[in-house]
């Protein structure tokens, strides 16, 4: 549904020429890590990003953070660190970069790129394991992003 | 202490946590200590360590060593693991005449106890008459086709992985001992590389959950070393055998990627290195895991 309008929202900003503040994937301009400008200009929700954190088949964040704050969402990872106080630890740009694309900040790490499109090793059609029918979208979209970095600065 | 290089990998998200006083979540969980004894008598090796030069373990650990306490004793007792009521049918299987040539399994190989013991523990190996390394799975289809005159099964049937299990339990106890020079190593070398590499949308590799992770939780699971001794492995989840390809394929479909065929020439390359990983440890399929 949120989807639905998202993309419904997509098409007629488009028509008018507001999508120009939205920055595609490959546009996005790293500093050091960090992402200064928002992807969308529309203000996170911090609700909507708690859901993106918590449901699997959105971002499932919960799958590899623990976040104590989320203790209502059962099981969460110890792969990546905890995310209680990440909202002190990080700045808003550079938590948005680590989402867009972690390895900017840490070159290494498993952390998917939640805002990217590519070049990726054998992509496949989501969870399929069959080759992509063309260009794969982002795993988040501009404004799920917005909604997550939103949530985790609520958490100093 | 896993491998050291990895450590580079969250050494910046690491220290910041720690600079703040929390614990590290780069837990390094040791698999828990215990002994894996079958029926009270076949004590089975669920920990070595590798030779240098394989993989970046320090121990190699047996899958079992990373279930839960109930998982692990219904692995202890055959009459408790469902893996070996297909054992059972395999054994039908083998005595059965099938295929053109009025043959069966047991017409040139006897019982399985006779001819089969050590060959789950050296497999996949270099097969002349193929002119590449082989799988157990390549091995009865070549029998089949060639020998008795009958189909080949499905490399991830249920038929075949009864027979695989069948083959695999008069190994069970040996070490695993594949061969990774002469003929197969070219094939053990692209298996490495496919284990290193990060496919998908994901961008995950082998080594990203099951070296750097192991005895981490990811959601509600326990990362295991994806070792492969245990294969054929009866998993609660899906009430069946399940052969190595068919868990890669699962494994790979969850990066997001595109997976590679069971059978293939990857897949193949693939367990060969990954069974070289586990030199040492015990043969001890039919496993069960969750």
């Amino acid at each position: 549904m949120k989807r639905a309008m998202l993309g419904m929202a997509m098409i007629v900003a488009g028509s008018i020429a507001a999508s120009a503040a939205e920055i595609a994937p490959e546009k996005v301009e790293f500093k050091d890590g960090a992402v200064e400008v928002s992807l969308t200009g529309v203000a996170g929700d911090p609700a909507a990003g708690r859901k993106v954190i918590g449901t699997k088949k959105l971002g499932n964040c919960v799958a590899c953070h623990q976040i104590t704050e989320m203790s209502d969402v059962p099981f969460h990872g110890e792969i990546g660190p905890s995310l209680d106080g990440v909202g002190s630890r990080y700045s808003e740009a550079e938590l948005r970069g680590i989402i867009v694309d972690a390895k900017h900040t840490f070159e290494d790490t498993i952390m998917p790129s939640f805002y990217k499109t590519g070049p990726y090793i054998r992509p496949g059609k989501a969870f399929t394991g069959k080759a992509p029918d063309g260009p794969l979208p982002p795993l988040l979209t501009a404004q799920q992003v917005e909604d997550v970095v939103a949530y985790l600065m609520t958490q100093k | 202490m896993k491998n050291r290089s990895l450590k580079g990998a969250f050494g910046l998200a690491t220290v910041t946590v720690l600079a703040f006083g929390a614990v590290s979540a780069m837990a390094e969980t040791p698999p828990k200590k215990a002994e894996l004894v079958v029926n009270e008598d076949t004590k089975l090796v669920t920990e070595t360590t590798p030779k240098e030069g394989i993989s970046n373990l320090e121990k190699a650990y047996d899958g079992w060593r990373f279930r839960s306490s109930e998982t692990q004793a219904v692995q202890a007792d055959d009459f408790d693991n469902p893996g070996m009521i297909f054992v059972d049918q395999a054994l039908d299987q083998w005595n059965a005449v099938d295929g053109t040539e009025g043959k069966s399994c047991a017409s040139c190989h006897g019982t399985p106890e006779e001819s089969m013991k050590g060959v789950r523990a050296s497999y996949p190996k270099w097969d002349d008459s193929m002119g590449k390394v082989a799988t157990i799975e390549m091995e009865i289809n070549n029998c089949r086709t060639n020998r008795m005159g009958a189909e080949a099964w499905k490399y991830t049937g249920g038929k075949m992985t009864a027979m695989n299990a069948l083959i695999t339990l008069q190994s069970r106890g040996m070490p695993v001992d594949v061969a990774i020079d002469g003929k197969a190593k070219p094939t053990w070398e692209h298996g490495k590389e496919m284990y290193y590499t990060r496919t998908g949308q994901l961008e995950l590799s082998c080594a990203s959950c099951h070296e750097q992770h192991y005895g981490d939780r990811i959601r509600a699971e326990i990362l295991s070393q994806g070792q492969i001794n245990g294969f054929p492995a009866y998993r609660l989840k899906n009430g069946k055998l399940n052969s190595i390809h068919a868990r890669f394929k699962g494994c790979v479909r969850d990066t997001r990627a595109e997976t590679y065929k069971p059978g293939s020439d990857d897949f193949v390359a693939l367990e060969l290195y990954v069974a070289s990983r586990g030199n040492g440890l015990s043969v001890t399929g039919p496993s069960v895991r969750n």
